[in-house]
């Protein structure tokens, strides 16, 4: 089953989000991304928006074809409202929003039927957020998942997409533990963030962080630049005489 | 009845000699028999109150049968008469609303909304295979574009027109009295502003004692009072009326109910 005679499937992504980093902490959820979308070789987009809540208690951030991402999010947001139209009150309280582990089910269902009919979404979705109890009402258990283009769904308490399996992965797995202050699953963000800068051809040092916790909400900052220093011997040291690859 | 069908009301695609479709004027009867519906335009949002007879002593009242519905973030709708007829246009009112942010990225007008409903309630009243919807809809909504909240009517015959205050529902006409008092028409008040209108917080008060007021507690069967508001103070979102303020503003109409009749009481008792 492919796409209808006269369009195309995807076959290749054209503007594209690189890694999204995610980890939980003591009270949440957090998700780092940079706002770099690149047209192949050319920084094209340098304020592009791949993190964002999709209802009042849920975070999603994606790597990837970027017009993929807007796609998802606009479904996303009108599955949220319609929920919020079709409930049994009229009153909040009663109602529930769907769960951050309810959202990355449903992504897995939609990736995974795309992949079948050989026309995927091209991205990596984190979705960040909570679990839910038994009687419906969302938990306090932080939540988080990732989806990927041929909807394989996986949850852990850390996670990366992109270069940042490689780069940002074996350091966060280093540094983590379950009870993190917030300002320190931060700092280790901003920290792979700037490494993976150094390290990743597509990333940018303009980035954004989003926590998701149970008393806030979800709360999404505005793009902020990273320092970065240059000057580590290891950037200068002229690799090439070394007599090996010429590598990092 | 003024005057018989005879013949002429069989189909809603038959006109009668003097120029009615009966089908239609019918279709208003059985709204005109439901549970009364108020919705009133206020200086800082739009209020809803919807009479909602209990039919049935062992019904869970408080989900079933709900008769104002959410339709879009910043719109809501409220329905008399025929309760299924109505839940049909609640739902088209919800697509008309999704697919238009879908096609425009943008929430839909109240008017273009409105005008939605019109069309669809109207084609029904064309058809003589199909039947005229018997509810009446009234459409609360806020325009993010122009900041402008209005109130609009749908009747079974497709007409729809932009209020201050509408009522529909047995007690459609002392309550139309009632709320002219309260929603005055800025245009031809003699300071003419917006700030003659009242709050949402006070129309709350206001309609919960009209309707109150309108209804027999011997004729009419119990009811639950459903409220909803759509204001400055719930950042234009279309929201329950708290329970809370409900219950207060009922308790206010029953004592302003009380003490009016004790007045009247005493009067009758002077002469």
């Amino acid at each position: 089953a492919q796409a209808m005679a006269g369009n195309q499937a995807t076959t290749r992504p054209i503007t594209t989000g690189t890694s999204v980093l995610g980890i939980k902490y003591r009270g949440g959820v957090m998700l780092a991304a940079d706002t770099l979308c690149s047209y192949g070789n050319m920084a094209k987009y340098k304020n592009a928006k791949r993190l964002l809540s999709v209802n009042s208690n849920t975070l999603v951030g994606a790597s990837g074809e970027y017009s993929d991402l807007q796609s998802i999010s606009d479904l996303l947001k009108a599955n949220a409202l319609a929920d919020r139209c079709t409930a049994d009150s009229l009153y909040e309280e009663d109602n529930n929003e769907e769960c951050a582990k309810e959202v990355w089910s449903y992504l897995r269902a939609v990736m995974y039927n795309r992949r079948n009919k050989m026309n995927p979404l091209w991205n990596d979705v984190v979705v960040a957020g909570f679990k839910q109890n038994t009687d419906g009402t969302t938990s306090d258990t932080p939540f988080l998942g990732v989806v990927d283009k041929i909807g394989t769904a996986y949850e852990d308490d850390i996670l990366a997409t992109g270069f940042g399996g490689y780069i940002a992965l074996p350091l966060m797995r280093e540094k983590y533990r379950a009870d993190m202050e917030e300002g320190e699953a931060r700092a280790l963000l901003e920290d792979c963030l700037r490494i993976l800068f150094y390290r990743d051809c597509r990333a940018l040092n303009r980035v954004q962080i989003a926590k998701v916790t149970k008393e806030g909400g979800v709360l999404v900052s505005d793009p902020y630049e990273l320092d970065t220093f240059w000057d580590y011997e290891g950037f200068k040291q002229n690799k090439g005489s070394l007599g090996t690859d010429g590598g990092w | 009845m003024a005057s018989s069908g005879s013949g002429y009301d069989l189909s809603s695609s038959t006109f009668s000699p003097d120029g009615r479709i009966f089908q239609i004027e019918y279709a208003a009867k059985a709204v005109e028999n439901a549970g009364t519906m108020l919705g009133l335009r206020c200086r800082d949002g739009v209020v809803l109150a919807v009479e909602k007879p209990l039919l049935n002593k062992m019904l869970v009242a408080k989900t079933t049968g709900r008769r104002i519905h959410t339709v879009d973030e910043h719109a809501g709708v409220a329905i008399t008469g025929f309760v299924s007829d109505g839940r049909q246009i609640v739902n088209r009112a919800r697509e008309e609303a999704s697919s238009y942010d879908e096609t425009y990225g943008t929430k839909i007008p109240p008017q273009t909304l409105a005008s939605r409903l019109s069309t669809y309630v109207h084609y029904f009243t064309l058809h003589g295979a199909l039947r005229p919807f018997g509810a009446s809809t009234l459409v609360a909504a806020y325009d993010p574009a122009t900041k402008k909240h209005s109130l609009h009517m749908v009747e079974p015959s497709g007409v729809s027109y932009e209020y201050f205050g509408a009522a529909a529902g047995r007690g459609r006409q002392p309550a139309r009295t009632e709320m002219e008092k309260l929603a005055i028409n800025p245009k031809t008040s003699a300071s003419g502003g917006e700030e003659e209108l009242i709050t949402c917080a006070e129309a709350v008060k206001q309609l919960a004692k009209i309707i109150y007021t309108l209804h027999d507690e011997s004729k009419d069967k119990p009811f639950e009072l459903e409220m909803s508001w759509l204001s400055e103070g719930t950042g234009w979102k279309h929201a329950g009326v708290p329970k809370a303020v409900i219950a207060e503003a009922t308790v206010w109409a029953k004592k302003e109910i009380e003490e009016a009749e004790d007045e009247s009481e005493d009067d009758e008792m002077e002469e």
